[in-house]
């Protein structure tokens, strides 16, 4: 039964990093460059949805919704200012600025909410009242010998709606289309009609309204909130990216899940240290059996 | 074939255009790399219904001026009118929104899109339904989408590809890629369609059928065409004005005839003779 509820950690882990995951890869795969300050957005919005909980007393759902707005803004104003002057600068160029926006916007929260860590509301629970009469939080649903915690719950089945959701997207609307079109050949697109920069600007909307929510399932998972709470989820889902094949959406989705089951399974069974090391390493396998990733389109080279 | 005749501005247009503005007209277009003039005074004009082509031998600066009037480069000098319209400033998207739409040398499809997407994401453009209600669906994008559809099946049916309007593009026949191509340049809704080397690795009989589609589209469509192509049977027979292009100058402009027994085209093809 242990070994189930690991699985069910493992997915619950895996959920929060292919959410992450599926902005870096759509990102990458229409921009064409690793935005490293992804996982910062992150923290960004586990913040800003901490304090419309703490402070401002709003309900969780109406944090969530102010954190995916304050986020997608961020996204696209990032994009705006940083990135796209660089649109025709090398890749090194733009890898560079966007480790310096992930340091700008670790240290602008630094600067904002202070280093203390905050504890993170839970906001999927229910309530008992126990033996002596009094009201007790419950944060795991016992079916009975299993015992999951609802945030595990809620996590999956937001990665598998969002999931879901950008399959339609970019499968069926004509903005999703579009963003297909301009993923294989940015040139031919804009020469098409199609408004280049308008579907690059709504791509990191995107990903970063699902960072947001990443951040506030990731804070109640672990509850502990520091300006550089997204920066090590963010590296993961990167590598998360990579491992299913980075450009491709069902590999984020597969990877991050495999990534997640991984982890928690390298804590539990070999050691919690070595879990890192354990993750990575099946990374460079899969990178040295399939370049591409699990996913990833060949590259075909021109000859 | 239709005769040339003389513009005010001193240039040639088939006889059926003569009263009408050009759709296209270039006065003393160039472009420089560094030291090097790819092209240079390039001035053209072009009928609304007229088809042309351009020619020249290898490096002579053909594409580039495609991509001086599709503004993938922007010119260092020179004008380009698009109906009148000065389209100084604009860039490659507001360019192929005013009306210049194009195919490449080297096939440049949406691969992974089916035939049909590739030719409705071409008319992105045109389509009026906002985000809003294509994410809910309102009656406003089913009447769009209908008729984008309608519309891509039309265009498709030019070139007899309403069939393989679900298969995916990269998985088409070389033929049918370089036809599709065409077709998803049509969906932009062009009053120009610039065409590079339509019929480059097609054998004898799908140039001919080629020829013919070429004619259709600008019969039905009455629009202009401006071809670059090496196919010489091609060129003079479908090209009612040729304008010959080498080491980035203009070297002749006139009909298919006139361009046969032009001593500086032999020249610049043949070389110097005797």
């Amino acid at each position: 039964m242990t070994m189930v509820n690991h699985l069910i950690n493992g997915l619950s882990l895996g959920s929060v990093y292919a959410i992450i995951a599926l902005g870096y890869t759509m990102v990458y795969g229409i921009a064409k460059m690793l935005n490293f300050a992804h996982g910062d957005v992150i923290m960004v919005g586990a913040y800003i949805c901490f304090y419309a909980v703490n402070q401002y007393q709003l309900p969780p759902v109406l944090g969530i919704l102010a954190a995916v707005l304050v986020c997608t803004a961020l996204g696209v104003v990032v994009e705006r200012l940083a990135y796209k002057p660089l649109r025709a600068a090398s890749s090194l160029a733009v890898l560079i600025t966007a480790i310096g926006v992930s340091y700008f916007l670790q240290n602008a929260a630094l600067l904002l909410w202070s280093a203390n860590p905050k504890v993170f509301p839970l906001f999927f629970t229910s309530t008992r009242i126990n033996e002596a009469g009094e009201r007790v939080v419950v944060r795991n649903l016992e079916i009975g010998p299993l015992s999951v915690s609802y945030v595990a719950v809620v996590t999956v089945a937001a990665c598998i709606v969002i999931m879901l959701a950008l399959t339609w997207f970019t499968g069926r609307t004509k903005l999703g289309k579009a963003m297909r079109a301009c993923s294989e050949d940015k040139g031919a697109a804009q020469l098409m009609g199609i408004d280049v920069d308008a579907t690059i600007s709504v791509t990191f909307a995107i990903g970063s309204g699902l960072a947001a929510i990443a951040g506030v399932l990731l804070c109640n998972m672990y509850q502990n909130l520091v300006p550089t709470t997204g920066s090590m989820p963010g590296i993961k889902a990167f590598t998360a990216a990579v491992f299913g094949g980075i450009g491709s959406i069902p590999g984020a989705f597969l990877g991050g899940m495999l990534l997640g089951i991984l982890e928690i399974f390298a804590k539990a069974y070999i050691s919690t240290q070595l879990s890192d090391a354990v993750v990575f390493s099946a990374l460079i396998i899969v990178l040295l059996v399939k370049p591409t990733g699990l996913l990833g389109r060949p590259v075909r080279e021109k000859v | 074939m239709s005769k040339l005749v003389p513009v005010p501005s001193g240039s040639m247009v088939p006889e059926r255009d003569a009263g009408k503005h050009p759709i296209l007209e270039c006065v003393d277009l160039g472009i420089t790399f560094g030291g090097l003039k790819a092209v240079e005074d390039f001035n053209i004009m072009i009928g609304p219904t007229e088809i042309s082509g351009l020619i020249g031998p290898n490096g002579a600066g053909k594409t580039t001026v495609f991509n001086l009037l599709t503004k993938v480069y922007q010119p260092t000098r020179g004008t380009i009118l698009l109906d009148g319209r000065d389209t100084h400033g604009m860039n490659t998207m507001q360019v192929s929104r005013a009306g210049i739409a194009r195919t490449f040398q080297n096939i440049r499809l949406f691969n992974n899109l089916s035939v049909e997407d590739n030719v409705k994401v071409a008319m992105d453009a045109n389509m009026k339904y906002s985000m809003w209600s294509g994410i809910f669906r309102l009656p406003r994008y089913w009447q769009e989408e209908r008729s984008a559809r309608e519309r891509a099946l039309e265009l498709l049916s030019l070139f007899s590809m309403e069939k393989l309007a679900g298969v995916k593009a990269g998985s088409l026949p070389y033929g049918a890629q370089r036809r599709l191509e065409i077709v998803r340049a049509l969906a932009t809704h062009p009053s120009l369609l610039l065409l590079d080397e339509p019929a480059a690795g097609m054998n004898p009989s799908e140039t001919a059928e080629l020829m013919e589609n070429i004619r259709k589209v600008r019969d039905t469509l009455q629009i202009a065409i401006l071809l670059i192509e090496h196919d010489m049977n091609l060129v003079m027979n479908i090209c009612e004005g040729i304008c010959v292009l080498n080491f980035g100058r203009i070297i002749a402009k006139g009909t298919p005839a006139e361009i046969q027994s032009n001593p500086a085209v032999i020249e610049a093809y043949l070389g110097k003779q005797g």
